[in-house]
This record gives C-alpha cells, sequence and structure tokens, in this order.
C-alpha cells in the first residue's frame, strides 16, 4: 500500500480528507504511483501531470524521503520506504502566487 | 413570483446571488470552489439548473464542473482540452512564431436548446465544443485553422477567446471574439469561419484596413435582433447592423471610449449600457466615478447612470465577462468589480445598489432568470 500525500485543494477537489491509500501493482515509480492516483480519482486527472505529455505541472513538486525527487525520470523507482508504505509520497504545491 | 440567480465568478472562488423578482434582498451563497480562479460560470438555457463553471489554478490547471441543481451540487466532469492536428504557431508579443499552448478556459456557452452541448472559450484562442455535458471536448479547428491563426497575437491578458454568442434565429451562426486577433463568425454551425473585423480602426496596427488584430474586448447582441452586434474594442464602441460584415464607431459623447463590457437591454435592442474605464494604461473609472453609461439610440448619445455607484476615489476595473441583464420587466442589470462589488439595478440602470461588497476580484457575472 502507497501512501500519498496531496496538497489542500486536491484533497477537498478527490473528497478525501487525509492520506490517500493507494495500491500499486509492479514496480513504485513516479508513473505508476501517479497512475494508480489518477485511476482511482479520475477528477485529479490533468491537475498534476499534463494528460497528453505527462508532463509533471510547474508549480508542483514531488517529494520522497525528504528528497525532491521532480526531476527524476518518472520511471525510477523510488524509495523502498515509500514503495513498503513506510513513508508518504509527497504532491506539493510550490509556494508562489497570492 | 419569478426569481433570478447571479453567477458571480471571483479570482478566489464561485457566489450564487439569489433575489425573488423585486431584487431587492439577496442570499448570497459561496464560495464553492474557494480559491480558485473562477473565470466563467453560466447555466443552460435549456434546462437552468444545470450549470458549468471554469475552475482554474496556476498549480493544478484547468477543470470544469458541472451542477444539475442549480449550484448546489457540483461535479467534475472533463479537463482534456487537446487541439485538433498539429497545433502550429501563432505570433508572440515580439511578433516570433509561439506555439499554440492550452492555458485555461475563460468562458463558456451552453446551448440555447441541449443542456449537454457546451462550448468553450479557450487562451491560446480555439474554441472547443462538448456534446456530453462536458465529459468530453472536440476543438471545432475549422477556426484556428481558415487562415489567419498564424497572425494572431495575444492582448495583455493573454490569446484569449473570450466571447461566444449564438444566434437565437439560426443556430448555424455564431459569433466570437478573441484579443487581440478580432471577431469571427461562422454560418455553418462552426465547421467554416471569417474574421469580420471591416471597419476595425486599431492605432496599433499600420494596416488600416487590417483583417485581424483587433483587440476586441466584447461583442453582445439583442435577441430579437441578432444581425445587429455591439462590440467594446480595446478603444472604440463599435455597431454592426449587417451580422458584422461592417462596423460603424459609436462612440460619441463617452467620456472615454476604452472599457471592456457592453451589453444591450433585454426588451430595447437600441439601449446599450457600458463602463467607460480612463485608458489601457489606467485601467480605472475616470476622475475616480464609477459610471455607466447608457445609450437608448444604439449608440453615439450616451448618458452616465450614477445613482447608488461611487462618485469619488473609486478605482476598480470592470472586466469584459462582468456585466449581464436579466429578463423581467423592468429590466435587471448587473456588474461587478475588481474590487469585489457586485452592483444591481433593477430599473435598467436609473438606482443602482451594491449587492455584495467585499468579494474577492470578479471576473465574470451571469444571470439566469427563473420561473
Amino acid at each position: 500500500m502507497i501512501r500519498v500525500v496531496l496538497p489542500a485543494h486536491l484533497r477537498t477537489l478527490a473528497q478525501v480528507g487525509g492520506d490517500v491509500e493507494i495500491e500499486v501493482e509492479g514496480n513504485v515509480t513516479q508513473r505508476s504511483v501517479l497512475n494508480a492516483l489518477e485511476a482511482r480519482f479520475p477528477m485529479l486527472r490533468g491537475t498534476i501531470r499534463d494528460q497528453v505529455t505527462q508532463q509533471r505541472r510547474p508549480f508542483l513538486r514531488f517529494f520522497a524521503c525528504s528528497e525532491d525527487v521532480s526531476h527524476e525520470p518518472p520511471d525510477t523507482p523510488l524509495p523502498d520506504a515509500v514503495a513498503s508504505g513506510l513513508e508518504p509520497f509527497f504532491i506539493i504545491g510550490a509556494i508562489a502566487g497570492g | 413570483m419569478s426569481k433570478v440567480r447571479l453567477l458571480v465568478g471571483t479570482r478566489k472562488g464561485a457566489f450564487i446571488l439569489s433575489s425573488d423578482g423585486k431584487r431587492e434582498k439577496w442570499d448570497i451563497n459561496g464560495p464553492h470552489f474557494a480559491g480558485w480562479e473562477m473565470y466563467h460560470l453560466k447555466g443552460s438555457p435549456a434546462e437552468p439548473n444545470r450549470l458549468y463553471a471554469s475552475q482554474s489554478s496556476g498549480w493544478f490547471g484547468q477543470l470544469i464542473q458541472r451542477s444539475s441543481d442549480g449550484g448546489r451540487t457540483w461535479e467534475p466532469v472533463g479537463n482534456k482540452f487537446v487541439y485538433d492536428g498539429v497545433p502550429g504557431t501563432h505570433q508572440w508579443y515580439d511578433g516570433t512564431p509561439h506555439p499554440w499552448e492550452f492555458k485555461r478556459v475563460w468562458h463558456l456557452e451552453p446551448s440555447l436548446t441541449d443542456p449537454d452541448t457546451v462550448y468553450a472559450g479557450v487562451e491560446d484562442a480555439a474554441l472547443f465544443r462538448s456534446t456530453d455535458g462536458g465529459q468530453t471536448w472536440q476543438e471545432l479547428a475549422g477556426l484556428r485553422g481558415h487562415g489567419t491563426g498564424p497572425r494572431w497575437q495575444p492582448g495583455a491578458g493573454g490569446l484569449c477567446l473570450h466571447t461566444i454568442l449564438i444566434d437565437p434565429t439560426n443556430h448555424q451562426r455564431m459569433f466570437i471574439a478573441i484579443s487581440a486577433a478580432g471577431a469571427f463568425r461562422t454560418d455553418d454551425a462552426g465547421k467554416t469561419w471569417r474574421p469580420i473585423n471591416r471597419g476595425l480602426k486599431s492605432q496599433y496596427i499600420p494596416d488600416p484596413n487590417a483583417e485581424v488584430g483587433h483587440c476586441v474586448h466584447r461583442i453582445s447582441l439583442h435577441r430579437s435582433r441578432p444581425s445587429v452586434l455591439f462590440m467594446q474594442k480595446h478603444w472604440d464602441v463599435m455597431r454592426s447592423d449587417d451580422s458584422g460584415d461592417s462596423w460603424q464607431e459609436v462612440s460619441g459623447n463617452l467620456p472615454t471610449d476604452f472599457g471592456f463590457p457592453i451589453e444591450v437591454h433585454a426588451h430595447e435592442p437600441e439601449t446599450v449600457y457600458v463602463v467607460p474605464i480612463k485608458s489601457d494604461s489606467e485601467h480605472f473609472p475616470p476622475d475616480g466615478k464609477l459610471r455607466v453609461y447608457r445609450s437608448r439610440t444604439g449608440g453615439n448619445e450616451w448618458e452616465p447612470l450614477t445613482k447608488g455607484l461611487p462618485q469619488s476615489n473609486c478605482y476598480v476595473n470592470v472586466l469584459r465577462d462582468a456585466t449581464a441583464v436579466d429578463s423581467l420587466d423592468k429590466c435587471g442589470i448587473y456588474f461587478g468589480t475588481t474590487g469585489g462589488q457586485v452592483y444591481a439595478s433593477a430599473d435598467a440602470g436609473d438606482n443602482w445598489t451594491a449587492v455584495a461588497r467585499d468579494l474577492p476580484a470578479v471576473l465574470s457575472v451571469e444571470v439566469q432568470t427563473l420561473p
């Protein structure tokens, strides 16, 4: 079971109160986590990554085990602690705007 | 007794204001989608409790929301806006080619007859249509593809398609407007389009007969006489009596003819409203006085409407989609400001009341007249 922490606005959109727990089949990577997340919460499609290019939206960052993994290739395995559910996968909105 | 429902989009959420036909007391419901930019909300004329809303954010992109109960509850529907084929390029501010990139939905225009059909005007400028209640969107690519698209250039607010008018007597005919490309018309339900900008003069365009490049801010028409169009251009208030084939200036005695919205009275096709703004570099009312101007002669002769509006130290703006008229008798007219006020007049503009004072900056106002 993978734990995902969403920004507040996306928690509201997905109608969840806290961390999200999702099953991921195969390798646990950014891509497989986001695929599973969007499959379970279709309303999140397009809000984290572009629906066509699959590029991360520029004002969002991905963190795992206190490391910014935003610029890692999407098929790079995430740390074991995330894959085992010990640590969450963070999707964080950049501090910008007003 | 009739009821009136205002759909107000702001920089930080949507609000729904309701009143009875007297339009004296108002209930404010919201914010819906708190913290999100709500560029536009509009109800289906065919099924008034069916609402569509454009929800966007610099962080999370574009969402479309749909309500089937007049805005009490909402559900996100499709938000995949993909340009048809290879998108190509338009001009950037410096005149260099720039690839078409979807940014947001500025305006949603439901079909006059089918609640599941809705049009979306987007930035970078294109027109999309959904026929399944907003679940999926297809571009009407004949607009961008008719030939002048590579010459379109963004206005200061972006290359946005902000106005969509459906001819109520001929649904094959639609008008749209783009900043800063101009106005366009289709006579075959969106398959093919042509520019309708003859007679527009824009001092920043060297060619006085330029087919495109005009910064049209808004177009409006009266449903009983859809061949007559009124336009607020960047500068100049214009009128066309031939469905946009030619335009004449009707700015007349306005204190300034810069502005954003333009609206036509619900029952008087020759009564038109604008909100003059000082200039394109000073986006506030002249002399700090918020005045709506009304012409009862289809333009040229304008009178200021001031009762109930601030007449000193007022420096708000009224954006292009932030005015609306209801269809009651007397005609109600409404507008929202970048200062968060929503003003209403239940007597065609003679007297005004602030029905909301402290909302976030208002981006759009629509009104529904309900049984």
